[in-house]
């Protein structure tokens, strides 16, 4: 299948290491990626990966058409209808900018359009604040949307084209978004390692629509008015290709170590000092450096605690999951998002974990839910070790509340 | 556990932007030369920053990956070794539109740490500016004038090499001047700006500021509202209208004053201020009606008193006015209070026109932006020579 691609001569031989924020990162895999077409609206704090993006093109670093929409909506929209020509597509926003998208967000997964996108986590509107919320991303976690959350630049570079191998394979035609937490992950230079073309070469082949490429030479209609005849078909073809993620990212992960010579270990989360733990704080993003920083300084006191950072929201492996946390008396999830009137009125992760719990047939520990560093608030040390000492009473049987809000002023 | 160091760059925001975030990769870049892990920031809480507005940015070092992660573990540090101003008006107190009333530019420093400043003024100048601080600090001046220039635009002036000469000098421990040169030279493929690194090493000298020397005013404090305590749907108090002025001379009252945000001050926003001939002033309203911050006050007699509390110093006053010489932009170094021009002209003329002809003549270029094309190039050579030490 001919492609829109253009390719660049590129001279890096080994890999090099570079002083980059979480958006860099982010940037620096759409050139990897050999990105073709990129469409931005400028929002904070999505918007640092827009500009390093233009900056890559300015530069001659890589060659892609760069549309500036005149929203959210269109950004997304131009970029759905991109890839449906067999183009390999970037695009994203933050908190209400993705909102804005919402319309083009549900369609696009609908027509199996391996699209990624970054979310820059940003707590909805109002009161208009710049900091971290996991809301914004969550809010499309039942349409289709592989959602994948990271707390490292490099990290993020890794995922993204991860997200492109896993995306773009045929089996799956899925969206996926990155989630990288405004300031903390997306304005912070860290020093990341950039691996050589060749290796990005070898693991991500290019993108091949296939039957389903929007082409003269491939007559097809794509997204066609359908009436309750056809809908449930429809959505189970979805259902099918959500359910087959699971398994391509396995492979996709088990080739990254093959030839990035980097390993993740469990794709889908990471467990931290879980091996002799007693309980476990869960939680995504980038809050898991105040929480392994507070682990050590519990263990220095004696308390066995360990962390379960879940990286992929979506698909949730769940059946996994259930079986680790069946190891410790009892579980303390840091959500930072809201699900207000939720089972419990916790978090959308604490639910999303009890509902995983629930059919296990090993053993249930309690889950506690705490709803903390809204808006971008500070997850601090102490804070941690509340939230341990809260699981730690539910691990002994006392009552304790299901949901609980930590570090607000009360 | 290793150590952990901790560098602050305050500076302007959008003319300074990319000097600090210059400054503050240099250093990171820097220490992992000689195998320390780092990273780099800004302070997010400052973004979207606008013309002028104080914001921060930092730079994390330690000794090994462990150590850092403690320091990454807050939002921001909590002390610093090193303060880094990089207009020496920021010296008066820093206020994003982010934070809570005005902070002294020493709040974040360690006792024994540094201030470095850039700045033409005498070490004298700047401690009367900075706030007291409890413990003891180092103030050290790296010479030259302010480095201004945009979004788009970056002034290589050599400030951003200097102010890294300087830390190595004061901070061995953090980056040696070679580790440092290193980075210059793999950044910016200039030898001479790794000359003008060395150079700023062996000038640099500190002095040490004690609690008693300093502007006496106590910061502004505050505690933010419980969630119960606060209004419902996001709802807030607005400020009242205001009232007239009052006559210091004949006590009567007259004009319009708008009442102004009690906490929030804009005025750190401000690196030149305007001066008014009241003499001279034909009424023309039009400072009063183009000021962006609305900081004209209206006297009984309708001239026009700029409010030192919400000036931004933005200089459109000056540049709308009619009157040749009526308003004039003066660089904010060259005041200590934020008092009331006018009531200066009501209750004294004479010394009030001496006042004014004294801060008028005595001038320090002073600017933001571009004011005429090609400002910048007349610059550059003027910073490069004091670099050289010229």
């Amino acid at each position: 299948m001919a492609t829109v691609a253009t390719g660049i001569q590129h001279e890096q031989k080994a890999d090099e290491t570079a002083l980059i924020t979480g958006s860099e990162a982010i940037a620096v895999a759409c050139k990897l990626a050999d990105v073709d077409v990129v469409t931005a609206y400028p929002i904070r704090p999505y918007d640092t990966v827009m500009q390093y993006v233009a900056k890559l093109v300015a530069n001659g670093d890589l060659d892609c058409e760069y549309i500036v929409a005149e929203g959210e909506h269109s950004q997304f929209e131009i970029v759905k209808h991109a890839s449906a020509c067999g183009a390999r597509v970037f695009c994203g926003s933050s908190g209400v900018g993705w909102m804005y998208a919402m319309e083009a967000l549900t369609v696009t997964p609908a027509l199996r359009i391996p699209m990624v996108a970054m979310v820059g986590n940003r707590a909805l509107d109002d009161p208009g604040a710049f900091g971290v919320e996991h809301n914004d991303a969550l809010a499309v976690r039942d349409l289709g949307w592989q959602l994948v959350w990271v707390d490292s630049p490099q990290e993020a570079l890794d995922t993204a084209l991860i997200a492109y191998r896993v995306s773009e394979d045929r089996r799956i035609f899925l969206p996926c978004a990155i989630s990288c937490d405004g300031a903390f992950l997306t304005h912070s230079q860290a020093l990341v390692k950039i691996p050589t073309q060749e290796k990005v070469d070898s693991f991500l082949p290019r993108y091949n629509r296939a039957d389903l490429l929007l082409h003269p030479d491939n007559p097809i209609t794509v997204a066609p008015q359908g009436n309750e005849d056809w809908v449930m078909e429809i959505r189970r073809q979805n259902f099918a290709a959500m359910e087959r993620t699971v398994g391509v990212i396995r492979e996709a992960y088990a080739d990254f170590e093959r030839i990035f010579g980097r390993s993740y270990g469990n794709p889908f989360f990471e467990e931290y000092m879980t091996d002799d733990a007693e309980i476990v704080l869960m939680g995504m993003g980038t809050l898991s450096t105040p929480v392994k920083v507070a682990i050590r300084k519990m263990r220095e006191e004696g308390k066995k605690v360990g962390f379960v950072r879940m990286r992929w929201f979506r698909p949730f492996a769940a059946e996994e999951l259930a079986k680790s946390l069946g190891r410790f008396s009892a579980v303390g999830v840091i959500d930072r998002d809201y699900s207000f009137g939720s089972p419990y009125l916790g978090g959308v992760l604490a639910g999303e974990v009890r509902h995983a719990l629930y059919p296990s047939p090993g053993r249930r520990p309690p889950v506690l839910g705490f709803i903390c560093g809204l808006g971008g608030r500070e997850v601090t040390v102490p804070d941690v070790e509340k939230m341990a000492d809260f699981v730690y009473q539910a691990a002994e049987g006392k009552s304790v509340p299901l949901t609980t809000w930590i570090g607000l002023r009360e | 556990m290793g150590r952990l160091f901790a560098i602050e760059i305050i500076y302007r925001g959008i003319f300074q932007k990319t000097l600090a975030k210059n400054i503050s990769r240099a250093i990171v870049l820097a220490a992992h030369e000689e195998g320390k892990p780092g990273i780099s920031f800004g302070r997010y809480g400052d973004s979207p920053e606008r013309n002028g507005i104080p914001a921060k940015n930092f730079a994390i070092v330690a000794t090994d990956d462990v150590t850092l992660e403690e320091g990454m573990a807050k939002y921001e540090p909590k002390e610093v070794d090193i303060t880094i101003a990089v207009d020496d008006t920021l010296c008066k107190g820093v206020e994003s539109w982010a934070w809570y009333g005005l902070q002294p530019v020493n709040r974040l420093l360690k006792p024994g740490g540094t201030l470095i400043v850039t700045s033409r003024e005498e070490p004298g100048t700047l401690i009367g500016m900075s706030h007291r601080k409890e413990s003891p600090y180092q103030l050290s001046i790296v010479k030259g004038t302010v480095s201004f220039s945009g979004l788009w635009v970056y002034k290589d002036d050599h400030t951003d090499v200097r102010i890294l000469g300087a830390i190595s000098r004061i901070l061995p421990e953090l980056f040696s001047l070679q580790s440092v040169q290193k980075v210059i030279l793999d950044e910016w493929k200039d030898p001479v700006k790794v000359q003008s690194a060395a150079k700023a090493y062996d000038r640099t000298t500190s002095i040490t500021v004690t609690p008693d020397q300093g502007n006496p005013e106590v910061p502004y404090k505050f505690d933010l509202p419980k969630w119960y305590e606060m209004g419902d749907g996001i709802a807030i108090p607005s400020i009242p209208a205001g009232g007239g002025m009052e006559d210091p001379v004949a006590h009567t009252l007259g004009g319009f004053q708008p009442d102004r945000n009690p906490t929030f001050k804009k005025y750190t926003t401000r690196t030149m201020r305007p001066v008014l001939n009241f003499d001279t002033c034909i009424k023309c309203t039009l400072c009063w009606l183009h000021c962006p911050d609305s900081c004209f006050d209206v006297t009984p007699e309708n001239l026009y008193d700029p409010n030192m509390q919400a000036c931004c110093g933005c200089g459109v006053c000056e540049a709308v006015c009619p009157v040749k010489d009526c308003v004039t932009m003066v660089n904010e170094a060259q005041f200590s209070d934020n008092a009331s021009q006018w009531e200066m002209w009501r209750n004294d003329k004479p010394g009030y026109e001496k006042w004014l002809q004294g801060k008028i003549e005595n001038r320090e270029e002073r600017s933001h932006g571009f004011r005429y094309r090609g400002q910048y190039e007349e610059q550059v050579p003027e910073m490069l020579n004091i670099a050289r030490g010229a």
